[in-house]
């Protein structure tokens, strides 16, 4: 099985071929670049270098979200557009569960944030087991970061921080966790296609596919607009009454 | 020449478009999936709300366009897509869906100009028109005179100085309680009303004859009914409406037609979503044929936002042979001259 995976949920822009085998190709930028410009010429540039055409890919892994709303949308429309063009089924592999996989086989607490912006960070918590399967704990949710450190330091074990929170809350982190926390190296430390592609596999082969029609990213957040219009129907309900 | 099969995709604002365009004239398929009835409730476009509808109607509405054109993706030959102007969230979702799958095809792949598609919706109609013509153009974000000289190839001869002509409609809508979307709501209330009952300015750029200026007209609509409010006096929503619509109305064609005289042009061309308005389509076809100038303007549904527009323009980029590469962007201010 082969899988052509797509990630550009957060910062970083990565595409990937990969098969159960081995990374056949991977391209990652982690540049001011916007993933429009940079994601499909990436995803030309790894198909005509592996020389693999769409008929040996069985299905398009695409990193699902939670993350930067036109970052998810970008990485969806490239998606579903090539499997409308190539007639194959996505793989919607959920963001956070992708960078765990990441530092596969790993014995601590994975802790992958995501700068969400208002002191916050999507997150969510994830051990291996003695298989090597990878259990996700918490999450995904948005929280502050004051709130997930506190719960973290609780369980008195030691944690991996990854991805782009690390750099915007690490002096927060460090001050709260002292020798606790322990930060993924540059090859884990933000999102990856290959991981995207890797973990895809494991679903494509429990058959958790989804048409290219039907499959929307996973914002786990409302937008403004809805979220305050709710605010403003509550009160006015509250007003009423 | 063999005929060209172009399929065209738009999403610039708040409609989710594609549409199969023969040879940049026959339009085999037309499909639109407006989100009016949700931006309704927030009282205007929300740009996040759109791209996410976007991004859930782009594949079912392509699909739906190749199906009523009775061909598959590979009878297509080319892909076509609005890369700006337009809210950069939105053009995403079509850029980002066109590129994957013209790429995906194999097929060329032809970045378009929402504007320019706009011009472009006279030709699915009018077999005979060719350039060069003036054209008006009038839309929720845009207020222009140009002068097409040949496809893809347009000279700006006015534009706006500050609200187009159809923001001028929302706000005005807005403030009169009619709510989004203005322009229609305004038309709909306007036949009500009557159009001299209240004097709106018709605001005039000093040195500038073919600029349109419609913040004055607007705020004079506010001082009115902040007026009336103050003394108490009764506001007839459609006389307001109805006096607002012939101001814009008489602005939009004394430029056009001042702009055909000045430069001898006998063919003039109506574009854009306020072009739907069937105030400004009558005055302007009475104002053309008073100054023996042949107008065209296309149906309401290829005046709003529609993807066939997209693929009128798109096929006369193909036959230039302009391509696009897969690093095409959206571009949200982007100038028709561009």
């Amino acid at each position: 099985m082969t899988i052509l995976a797509i990630e550009s949920a957060a910062l970083t822009a990565s595409a990937a071929v990969v098969n159960e085998e081995m990374i056949l190709a991977e391209t990652t930028l982690n540049t001011k670049l916007t993933h429009s410009q940079t994601l499909l010429p990436m995803i030309d540039e790894i198909l005509r270098r592996t020389e693999i055409g769409p008929e040996e890919i069985d299905a398009v892994a695409v990193s699902a979200g939670p993350g930067s709303f036109t970052g998810l949308r970008i990485g969806a429309a490239t998606a579903k557009g090539l499997g409308m063009a190539w007639d194959k089924p996505l793989i919607a592999v959920p963001t956070l569960d992708a960078m765990a996989y990441g530092l596969w086989g790993s014995r601590f607490l994975l802790c992958p944030i995501m700068d969400a912006r208002r002191s916050q960070v999507y997150n969510g918590l994830y051990r291996f087991d003695g298989q090597g399967n990878l259990s996700r704990l918490v999450g995904p949710r948005a929280l502050g970061i004051g709130e997930l450190l506190a719960e973290l330091k609780e369980t008195a074990e030691p944690v991996v921080f990854l991805g782009d929170g690390v750099p915007v809350f690490r002096a927060a982190i460090e001050a709260k966790m002292g020798d606790q926390a322990l930060f993924a190296p540059p090859s884990a430390s933000r999102q990856r296609a290959s991981a995207v592609a890797a973990l895809g596999l494991e679903m494509l082969k429990r058959g958790e596919t989804v048409t290219a029609a039907a499959f929307a990213p996973f914002y786990l957040r409302i937008s403004q607009a809805e979220r305050e219009r709710a605010r403003r129907l509550t009160q006015e309900q509250g007003g009423s009454l | 020449m063999d005929s060209i099969k172009i399929l065209a995709i738009e999403s610039s604002c708040d409609e989710t478009a594609a549409a199969v365009v023969v040879n940049g004239r026959q339009v085999l398929s037309n499909i639109i999936s407006s989100q009016v009835p949700m931006h309704t409730l927030y009282g205007g476009v929300v740009p996040e709300l759109a791209s996410r509808a976007h991004i859930e109607a782009i594949h079912p509405v392509v699909e739906e366009a190749l199906r009523a054109a009775g061909l598959t993706l590979q009878d297509i030959d080319a892909v076509a897509v609005t890369y700006g102007p337009g809210l950069v969230g939105a053009l995403l979702v079509g850029v980002a869906f066109g590129k994957a799958l013209a790429f995906g095809l194999r097929k060329p792949l032809i970045g378009v100009n929402h504007i320019e598609g706009h011009v472009s919706a006279a030709l699915l109609e009018h077999p005979d028109l060719e350039p060069p013509f003036l054209c008006l153009i009038v839309s929720g974000g845009h207020t222009n005179l140009a002068y097409m000289h040949d496809y893809g190839e347009f000279e700006i001869l006015g534009t706006t100085r500050d609200d187009a002509a159809g923001e001028a409609f929302d706000k005005v809508a807005r403030a009169i309680g009619l709510g989004y979307p203005g322009g229609p709501k305004i038309e709909k209330a306007a036949r009500e009303g009557n159009p001299e009952a209240i004097h709106f300015p018709r605001g005039k750029v000093d040195e500038a004859p073919y600029d349109f200026t419609f913040s004055g007209m607007k705020s004079a609509v506010l001082n009115y009914l902040n007026h009336a409010e103050m003394t108490g006096e009764p506001v007839s929503q459609a006389d307001v409406a109805a006096s607002f619509q012939a101001a814009v109305t008489d602005v939009l064609v004394s430029r056009a037609i001042h702009a055909v005289k000045e430069r001898g042009e006998k063919q003039l061309v109506l574009a854009g979503g306020v072009a739907a308005n069937g105030a400004l389509r009558a005055a302007l076809r009475k104002a053309c044929e008073e100054a023996g100038v042949t107008l065209y303007v296309p149906s309401p549904v290829f005046c709003t936002d529609n993807a066939a527009m997209i693929g009128a323009a798109g096929y006369y980029r193909f036959i230039r042979g302009e391509r696009s590469g897969w690093d095409l962007n959206a571009v949200p201010y982007l100038e028709l001259t561009e």
